[in-house]
Formats: structure tokens, sequence, C-alpha cells
């Protein structure tokens, strides 16, 4: 077979060599085949392709033309398959965001949602009840 | 594990090339969003590694072979890669058949030497070619 040249005619384009590196940085593994070592190039190119057109397809990104990292992030917490990357994909959210949330949470706090709050008050209201009662 | 999978990274060009094949033309991808994907795509090589090993652990073999991933991506639910992976496999198995044979060939040949270092300075190319690509993509995404 002749021999393939030029960028998007490859075989493979990521490197065997790092993804060697990689792979044998994992404890367990002794000795990688030459065609187990392509395979998992070939597929970790194959798994480029997927999550970007997954999340591009999914996401909210679009709307502007774009693939953001948002989309992924959502990818990885909605889609079973690469639920694997949630942990290195979190959900990101604007600093003054959180801050209005954790204000909005104390605030939600002190009006008396809380059950203990609600009996106090209504102690106090049966005590004045009876108070005009008398 | 003893590196962080953040410091073992795929090539910042060759992930974004293959992004951009992938997605509709005129599409912009953050750098954020290249970045994680590289990221995810070594998890990938470990955990399909892991997941190979496994299956070769249960085979009582020490090296990982072909269908040793190929089974770790049914496993990881990647099944829809198999059809394409097997299809590669041949083409790689062809080439690299050629490649020895090609070798062999040019051995028995006694003016064989100058053909020798073309074919070798050819692989090298190809590698510096990648390197070369990667300073250039590198500069077109910041533009």
């Amino acid at each position: 077979a002749a021999r393939l040249s030029g960028g998007e005619n490859r075989l493979v384009s990521l490197p065997l060599s790092r993804i060697r590196v990689i792979m044998k940085s994992s404890p367990e593994v002794s000795s990688i085949n030459q065609d187990a070592l392509f395979l998992t190039a070939k597929a970790t190119e194959l798994f480029v392709q997927y999550l970007a057109t997954y999340s591009y397809k999914h996401g909210r990104g679009k709307e502007k033309n774009a693939l953001t990292y948002s989309d992924l992030s959502h990818t990885a917490e909605e889609c079973e398959t690469f639920q694997f990357l949630a942990d290195i994909l979190p959900k990101k959210i604007l600093a003054s965001k959180y801050l209005k949330m954790l204000e909005k949470e104390k605030r939600d706090g002190e009006v008396g949602e809380d059950d203990e709050e609600d009996e106090d008050e209504e102690d106090e209201d049966e005590t004045v009840d009876e108070d005009v009662g008398s | 594990m003893a590196e962080r999978p953040e410091d073992l990274n795929l090539p910042n060009a060759v992930i974004t090339r293959i992004i951009k094949e992938a997605l509709p033309d005129g599409v912009n991808i953050s750098k954020e969003a290249r970045s994680a994907i590289s990221r995810a795509a070594s998890v990938f090589v470990l955990y399909a590694t892991s997941c190979a090993n496994n299956f070769a652990m249960k085979g009582k073999r020490k090296t990982l072979n072909a269908s040793d991933v190929l089974s770790a991506m049914e496993e990881m639910e990647f099944q829809r890669f198999i059809a394409p992976l097997k299809e590669s496999l041949e083409v790689y198995r062809r080439e690299q058949k050629g490649k020895k044979e090609a070798r062999k060939d040019k051995d028995k040949k006694t003016d064989s030497e100058e053909q020798d270092k073309s074919r070798e300075e050819e692989n090298d190319d190809d590698d510096e070619r990648m390197e070369e690509e990667e300073q250039n993509d590198d500069e077109e995404v910041d533009n």
C-alpha cells in the first residue's frame, strides 16, 4: 500500500510516541504491541471528533457559531458515555453569580424558611393572643 | 499513576486540526475548549489503556494487543469506533508489511545506501513536519 503523505490524508495524525508515553504512565502496563498502539492513537482521534461534534450539536455555543468550554462541560454531565470526563470538565460559574447565590441563600435563611424559626414565630403569636384574651 | 493527567499532553496543533476538520467550516473554538478537549483526550488514553489492560490480564498476557483495545472500546461504550478502527488497522498492517518488505529488498541491492537514507529521511521529515506544523498552527490560533 502506498504511504499517504500530507496532513489530512495521513492514516493517523496523533504522534504514536506521545500516545505511548501516556499509555506507559499506567503502572500496571508492561508492554504494548504496535497494533495496540496504533489503535489507541486512532481511537483517540475518533474520540476527539466525537466529543467535539456531540458537544457542538447539543450545546448553546452554536448560537454564536462557536464551540465553548460550557458545551463540553455540559456533555460530560449529561451524556453517560462521557461521564468519565465529569471531574476534569467541571461546570464553571461567574464569580459574581456565585456571590449572588450565596447572598440569596443567606437571605432565604433569615426570612424563616427554617422550621424552627417558624415555630418560634407561632409561639410568639400565641403568647400575644393569650395576653390579648385575658 | 505517577503523572497527573495534565502533564501528559498531546500536541495542540494536531488536536486543533482534528477538531476543525470534524466541525462545520468557520466554527470558532475557544482556547479553553481546545485545551479541555486535549485534556479529555489524554484521559481517554489512560482510561482505554487501563480497560485494555484488564482484558490482557484476563487472557494472562503482559502485552496489550489489538483485540484488547477493541474490547476496551466495547466496554467503554464506544462501539461506534470499532468498525472504523478495524478498517484503519487493516490499512496500517498492510503499510507496515509493505515497509518491511521494501527494507528487505533494499538491503539486498548493492546501490541501496542512498535510497535507504532518503527513506529514513522521509520518516524523519514527517516527524519534523509535525513539529513545524505545531508552531505554525499555534500562530494561527493566536491570531
